[in-house]
């Protein structure tokens, strides 16, 4: 079983390497967002820095969801994704050990580009932790929530602004808890409560969405 | 325990025949409460004492809310018994049920706001119900989205259901979150329905409307059904015989 | 009755527009819910009676 899981995930691995530039994609879009932000409301460094929680935390909401438009469509127009679901290994692990790849490459590497854009925006360099910790915690649920929606959509022509629609509303616990430890620590309030919210959402997510994904993308591949 | 009451919702002819003798009853039980809640609140009942006569809105804003709300658990329900016991009728409910969800959500949020202008001074205000209401509406909108969206029929409701579960899953989330990210940013706001103990003439008019507006739902939604299911069985010989007899008494 | 003449009715105190606006609205849509599946419904019933006809008379 754990077999199967590793293996998988040495493929999706190897796969997203050869293709580095859908890596670079999402990454670079979350760096023009928090680029237009100073444009649009101007270089005034209190402000700025006011929002720069909120702004840090919608920029990687849609960079996240921006890059999991086409996490399974590959497989779906390959036929692998029917293996998938004809095979005697259970499709929520198979699932999770997909969406966690996705993540390591494309979700781990927000995180760590995040403090560079929060340093540009005005976050003080001790609001940082809480940062990395709060995007480290809020992005596997973002990227669990978003392949559900990724799942439902894969056998659709258009499915980029309809995934945006289905899977943003679900987002909202994510965006208020992260931007609100980021928001507390900017103003020196304890973050511990925030943070354990999201780390008990990260579980409840990681327990329950490979569930939702498997059924998704046996009702898509089963069309 | 007897399940044959159970198994009988599997038959499209028997909920046609049954939803018949329902729908005027449930018709007229609308329009009865609704009538009578509406004369009582609006001209019987005795005015807020410190919101005046606007607190009028009440009788149409919370059961609007009531329903809104309760009409997207029962789509996960309708959407739980479709994937468990691959029932037609439960796709057919979710579907149709959707869209009176949605106006209901608007009802709850156009009368939010009209109600909040004599009593915060403003139409908008991010209040907690107001977001999680306007969320709700968005959770409405995805599900009819992504039901339009799939042309095959089968695949489509399962698609909702799926959809309608993980949101039913996340609504007391996304509730307690929008919450607590209220009380942080605006400590003390004038919570317009948490009232204390509000006297028999005021809330006996709202549960009348409340009941109007669920026998409301019943009727609609019995009609959208039935019209649906005589659309997906037309091949069946009991849907050509009953479209025959409307078609010659409408004529 | 809350209100001593039906003028007083119509006012709602300093309330009146709010107060029939937000029914005004309401009892609009919940018509339209009403209207829309009865029309779709003889909308059904007609393409199908010219449907029937069109197959009789072939």
């Amino acid at each position: 079983m754990s077999n199967v899981f590793s293996l998988l995930l040495a493929r999706e691995t190897r796969l997203l390497f050869r293709r580095p530039a859908e890596l670079a994609n999402p990454l670079v879009f979350f760096a023009i967002v928090i680029a237009l932000f100073p444009l649009a409301v101007g270089p005034q460094t209190q402000l700025l820095q006011s929002l720069s929680p909120g702004l840090v935390w919608v920029a990687a909401l849609l960079a996240v969801l921006l890059s999991l438009d086409g996490l399974f469509r590959s497989d779906f127009e390959d036929g692998s994704l029917e293996q998938w679901v004809l095979s005697p290994h259970p499709l929520p692990l198979l699932v999770l050990a997909k969406v966690l790849a996705h993540w390591l490459f494309s979700g781990l590497a927000l995180v760590l580009l995040a403090p560079l854009l929060a340093l540009m925006l005005g976050l003080p360099g001790r609001c940082l932790p809480v940062l990395l910790f709060s995007l480290l915690l809020g992005t596997p649920v973002l990227s669990l929530l978003g392949a559900v929606g990724a799942a439902l959509t894969v056998g659709l022509k258009r499915g980029g602004l309809l995934l945006a629609l289905l899977i943003l509303p679900l987002y909202i616990p994510v965006l208020i808890l992260g931007s609100g430890a980021l928001q507390a620590s900017l103003q020196g309030l304890p973050t511990l409560g925030h943070l354990l919210w999201l780390a008990s959402l990260t579980a409840l997510a990681v327990t329950l969405t490979p569930f939702a994904i498997a059924a998704g993308l046996k009702i898509s591949v089963g069309e | 325990m007897n399940w044959t009451w159970f198994h009988k919702w599997g038959s499209p002819k028997w909920f046609y025949e049954m939803s018949g003798r329902w729908l005027p009853w449930l018709s007229v039980a609308a329009v009865l409460l609704m009538a009578v809640g509406l004369a009582w609140g609006l001209a019987f009942a005795p005015p807020d004492y410190q919101q005046g006569n606007s607190f009028r809105i009440i009788y149409i804003h919370v059961p609007a809310a009531f329903l809104a709300q309760s009409v997207y658990v029962m789509l996960a329900i309708a959407g739980l018994v479709g994937l468990v016991w691959k029932m037609k009728l439960a796709d057919v409910a979710l579907q149709q049920a959707a869209p009176i969800g949605a106006w209901m959500t608007v009802i709850a949020l156009l009368t939010g706001a009209i109600w909040g202008k004599p009593t915060w001074g403003t139409y908008w205000v991010w209040d907690a119900r107001l977001t999680s209401m306007l969320i709700l509406l968005f959770l409405y909108f995805g599900v009819i989205a992504l039901g339009q969206a799939i042309t095959n029929r089968d695949s489509a409701a399962k698609a909702c259901a799926v959809l309608a579960l993980v949101g039913v899953v996340n609504i007391p989330i996304i509730k307690y979150s929008v919450d607590w990210w209220n009380t942080l940013h605006q400590p003390a706001t004038f919570s317009v329905v948490a009232k204390p103990a509000m006297p028999f003439e005021m809330w006996m008019p709202l549960l009348l409307m409340v009941l109007g507006f669920y026998c409301f739902f019943g009727a609609v939604l019995l009609l959208r059904m039935r019209l649906e299911v005589l659309k997906r069985e037309a091949r069946a010989s009991w849907v050509k015989a009953e479209v025959r007899m409307q078609v010659e008494k409408g004529l | 009755m809350s209100f001593a003449s039906f003028a007083e009715f119509i006012a709602m105190g300093t309330h009146g527009p709010y107060v029939w606006a937000s029914y005004g609205v309401s009892l609009a849509i919940i018509g339209l819910n009403v209207a829309l599946p009865l029309l779709a419904r003889r909308r059904y019933l007609q393409d199908e009676a010219r449907r029937m006809r069109r197959e009789e008379s072939k």
